[in-house]
């Protein structure tokens, strides 16, 4: 390792443990006036009464305030439980926005140097130690010491960093109470791009953003001289910071609804959700324009691509999941387990969670129009179901939490019902194959080592077949580790597409119709 | 035929497991047994070295799930062979077992050549060829301070690029004036040897091994060349070529040459005895342009289908199609289609030859002297197997396989076309009748510049 990039790791670290510290910072003091701006006003006699013990206390920590705070809240809605008074009892979570207006800490103070000296700690140190990788040498992919690494191979780094994922997710979704310092420190970030505070959403996505943007600068060092590799890297880059963390911020700022032009229902859920609609519907021509937008990306843009270029045109060049599986993901690809028994439960999960996806929205739908008289309320616990199990424990926990233990793709491999939908135009009706060079392989299996989606690809490149799965989202890495140029990603007449080869080329003694 | 018949293949390669998955595909009575001591389930052999550097583990290498050879009936045996008693129709392992068979097939492959070099068994001293070798190999790499590899030819390059991993500086003799010489023509040849030295490689070219010295204990301390150095090292490689593993079978009813001798369809002196792969040789050559032994992972598997089709009934001779191979030579890929030989007589060929300036990228075209293709090189950039099976069995013309260059690229999808520049220098070098393809819109827009 070059200094320069020992330097960087330092910082790196240095910026991740700034950043972990950060939300154990400060001291929380809840004020009358804090809870009449934050609260309800259906709510807001109740809360006072609620939350006035805890009037101008001073807590130490957010665990100690929080533990006040969900005392004194828990212990009123466990009363109204106990006596199944549910209407009475107060839903809503006002911890998040009562901690943060309770904060003061030096974050809160000096956001901008405690956000240089955490995320732009890390961003400087990853950048430091991933551009001078492979230089000075020859072009190629380098593969080397993947198997040897403790923090690729599930060794104890990668179980560390599986664990700190897991839990940092865990935190986001259910808990974000916690996390009110290092939403204060991007708040005024926040209010430069759309005008509003920041919630921890927007948090989220600017990590989210900067670490794709970090590893995809890692990605153009680790596959130089690829070009596929580098152009779908760029453009996963673009369209997370364009698309999904900018354009939304500034449709806010000029009042416009916050919308992500490629999102796509069903891995957008929440798209015909009746709050959602009712934004659409009541923000004259540009709320319609989004809705019709959505729509024609669902009926038209997914079969249209992907007939044409395969599902490789959303999942390894648009998404913003797959973006982050394909830069920060891609050193734990290999994890992948490629086992015929895991490709069956793979097709039970991703179709299964689609039926679920396409039930669901069904029922919304429907109830929506109906004026809520066939089913009221029950579409909303179908929702937090929804919203619970797939939207935040799969996809999130699960999706990313796991990179280290089942690979970069496990969400969108056994999870994503808009990836089981464009699975399905992919496998029965598009141009895109994998093309098997011939007679050239000699079974020696990276290509399945490096599948994310868990493909055997060897199985049809050794047999002189294409191959045509629904699950294959194109990234092309089979192609760029293959030794003997077997495999190339193509799309063509669908005529001979699907080959089942009876001899492959390059032995006479086999005649077919012998 | 009889539903009790029982296929015993010695050697789990890729010849003899084609063989026992297109006999299972032809015939679901017969019973077939593979006998391997190096290793339970098939592994790809080419993969070894990449186990070795990390980019897999050992499984990884198995081409199929454990479960397969169950499902497909195929008996798995583990042990090493030590004789076969062919008029009993019994071997014997070492492990004192003994195995009946009605049909025997022996696909052993290869076992890398010792010439007789002193010190040749010191330890630290090693071929690269089975997996005992890999784990050897592992074990000896520990604590070297230098290496040297002795023969330059696919092996060579592969243990130079294994050490390099360790970053344990190499010594790479090679006996010819390039690299792997014999089989490349000197332009391709020095491109690699020039990839070689761009890997810090300390490649000696004419260079042989004369000796290898002992440190006292019974290891390996330095070697000598035949030019006289001295050259310290804790692990030598030797990879100069193999040779048939048939030694078990020396001095039986067998005949046995250099490998076991077989016919046109795999036949040995003795009935219901088969060989194939690495270790058969062959009693005539099979094509002109093949040798008597045929030691290439593509040729081992196609001896298996072959030989499945002859031992389920239809009896079949080996008729080997167009030529092809292919390799990685560090970062450089190679493929070749047809004949290229390493050298010709400029009366014999037509010869094009194009290379980058810059990049380790090169084509080679050899025409007859009517201008028909004979075969192809390519260095760097991929070309397509079905394209060029075809325009040789066709016989193409030079001409009109420049012309549809483009067809033949199997590069990824915005890479630079190199086959413009090809047919350009086709067109000064030899001239013809058509126009070089123009670059697409997404080739300009996206800069693929060659």
């Amino acid at each position: 390792m070059k200094v320069i990039q020992k330097i960087g790791l330092s910082l790196f670290l240095i910026g991740l443990v700034v950043f972990t510290a950060i939300p154990f910072l400060g001291s929380y003091q809840l004020s009358q006036e804090m809870v009449e701006v934050n609260t309800k006003e259906l709510h807001l006699e109740k809360m006072q009464e609620i939350l006035s013990p805890i009037y101008d206390e001073v807590y130490s920590s957010n665990f100690q305030f929080l533990g006040a705070f969900n005392q004194e809240f828990g212990a009123y809605n466990d009363a109204l439980k106990a006596e199944g008074k549910w209407d009475e009892v107060i839903w809503d979570d006002y911890s998040f926005p009562l901690a943060k207006a309770a904060l003061s800490s030096p974050v809160k103070a000096n956001p901008w140097l405690w956000m240089s000296l955490s995320i732009g700690l890390a961003v400087l140190g990853g950048l430091a130690y991933n551009l001078p990788k492979y230089q000075g040498e020859p072009e190629g992919v380098k593969n080397n010491g993947i198997f040897h690494s403790k923090m690729k191979n599930r060794g104890w780094l990668g179980i560390l960093t599986g664990t700190y994922l897991i839990l940092f997710y865990v935190i986001l979704y259910w808990f974000p109470a916690y996390l009110v310092n290092l939403v204060a420190m991007v708040d005024p970030l926040s209010r430069i791009l759309s005008g509003n505070p920041a919630s921890q959403w927007f948090l989220y996505g600017f990590v989210y953003t900067l670490a794709i943007l970090v590893m995809g600068i890692r990605m153009f060092r680790k596959y130089r001289g690829n070009k596929y590799q580098q152009l779908r890297t760029a453009s996963v880059m673009f369209f997370q910071t364009a698309f999904a963390f900018l354009i939304p911020e500034i449709l806010v700022l000029l009042n416009q609804p916050y919308f992500d032009f490629k999102n796509i229902w069903p891995l957008d859920y929440d798209f015909f959700y009746s709050y959602q609609l009712d934004t659409f519907l009541s923000n004259g021509s540009v709320g319609m324009f989004m809705l019709i937008w959505g729509i024609m990306l669902i009926i038209i843009g997914v079969p249209l691509f992907t007939y044409f270029y395969g599902k490789r045109w959303y999942c390894s060049w648009v998404c913003g999941c797959g973006g982050l599986a394909e830069t920060v993901g891609d050193p734990y690809r290999q994890l992948s387990d490629k086992s015929l028994k895991s490709w069956k439960i793979e097709r039970y999960l991703i179709h299964g969670v689609l039926v679920l996806a396409v039930v669901m929205t069904v029922l919304t739908i429907a109830n929506y129009f109906s004026d809520f008289w066939l089913l009221g309320d029950v579409t909303n616990q179908l929702h937090s179901f929804y919203g619970f199990a797939i939207g935040s424990a799969f996809a999130g926990v699960v999706g990313t939490g796991f990179y280290p233990f089942m690979g970069n793709r496990v969400w969108c491999r056994f999870g994503c019902p808009l990836a089981a939908y464009l699975g399905i135009v992919q496998r029965f009706k598009s141009r895109f194959r994998i093309t098997t060079n011939g007679g050239q392989c000699i079974s020696c299996g990276n290509c399945s080592t490096y599948c994310e989606m868990g493909i055997d690809v060897r199985w049809y490149a050794q047999r002189g077949q294409n191959i045509v799965r629904s699950s294959c989202v194109g990234c092309g890495v089979c192609a760029s580790v293959c030794p003997r140029g077997v495999l190339k990603l193509e799309n063509g007449p669908e005529e001979g597409r699907i080959n089942e080869m009876p001899v492959i080329i390059g032995n006479d003694s086999v005649k077919i119709n012998a | 035929m009889d539903s009790t018949r029982h296929i015993l293949i010695i050697g789990n390669g890729i010849a003899g497991v084609t063989l026992a998955r297109h006999i299972r595909k032809r015939d679901e009575q017969v019973r077939i047994t593979l006998v391997s001591g190096e290793s339970k389930y098939f592994f790809s052999r080419t993969a070894l070295m990449y186990v070795f550097m990390g980019h897999m583990k050992f499984e990884h290498t198995q081409p199929y799930e454990n479960f397969f050879w169950e499902k497909n009936r195929i008996n798995l045996k583990e042990g090493w062979v030590e004789s076969v008693d062919f008029d009993r129709k019994q071997l014997s392992l070492k492990s004192g077992e003994s195995l009946s068979y009605n049909q025997l097939v022996i696909a052993t492959g290869s076992k890398p050549n010792k010439f007789g070099w002193p010190g040749q068994e010191l330890q630290g001293v090693q071929g690269l060829y089975s997996k005992q070798d890999l784990e050897l190999m592992e074990a000896n790499t520990t604590y070297v301070k230098r290496a040297v590899i002795v023969g330059g030819g696919l092996i060579g390059i592969e243990m130079a690029e294994m050490l390099a991993y360790k970053n344990i500086p190499v010594t790479f003799l090679v006996r010819e004036k390039g690299f792997w010489r014999n089989v490349l023509p000197q332009e391709e040849s020095e491109l690699i040897s020039e990839h070689v030295k761009e890997h810090h490689i300390d490649l000696r070219l004419e260079t042989e091994l004369s000796e290898i010295l002992d440190d006292g204990n019974g290891r390996v301390r330095a070697i000598k060349t035949n030019q006289g150095e001295e050259i310290p090292c804790e692990f030598v490689g030797l990879t100069a070529g193999v040779k048939p593993n048939v030694d078990f079978l020396k001095n039986s009813k067998l005949e046995v040459n250099r490998g076991v001798m077989v016919n046109s369809r795999f036949e040995t002196n003795i009935p219901d005895v088969y060989a194939i792969g690495d270790c058969a040789e062959f009693q005539e050559k099979p094509a002109a342009d093949r040798k008597n032994i045929e030691q290439v992972w593509y040729t081992g598997r196609m001896h298996g289908e072959t030989l499945a089709l002859t031992l389920t009934g239809q009896i079949t001779e080996y008729q080997p199609g167009v030529w092809f191979n292919s390799a990685k030579f560090l970062d450089v890929e190679y493929q070749t289609y047809g004949i290229v030989p390493a050298d010709w007589n400029e009366d014999d060929f037509k010869n094009f030859y194009w290379q980058h300036p810059q990049k380790k990228v090169a084509f080679r075209m050899l025409m007859d002297t009517g201008g028909k293709l004979i075969g192809v090189n390519n260095f760097g950039f991929r070309l397509s197997h079905e394209f060029f099976d075809r325009a040789i069995k066709e016989g193409w013309s030079g001409q009109k396989v420049i012309a549809q260059l483009s067809k033949a690229n199997f590069d990824p999808e915005f890479f630079a076309p190199f086959y413009i520049e090809i047919q350009k220098e086709f067109l000064k070098q030899i001239g013809g009748d058509f126009k070089p393809a123009k670059r697409t819109l997404i080739q300009k827009l996206l800069g693929a510049s060659v």
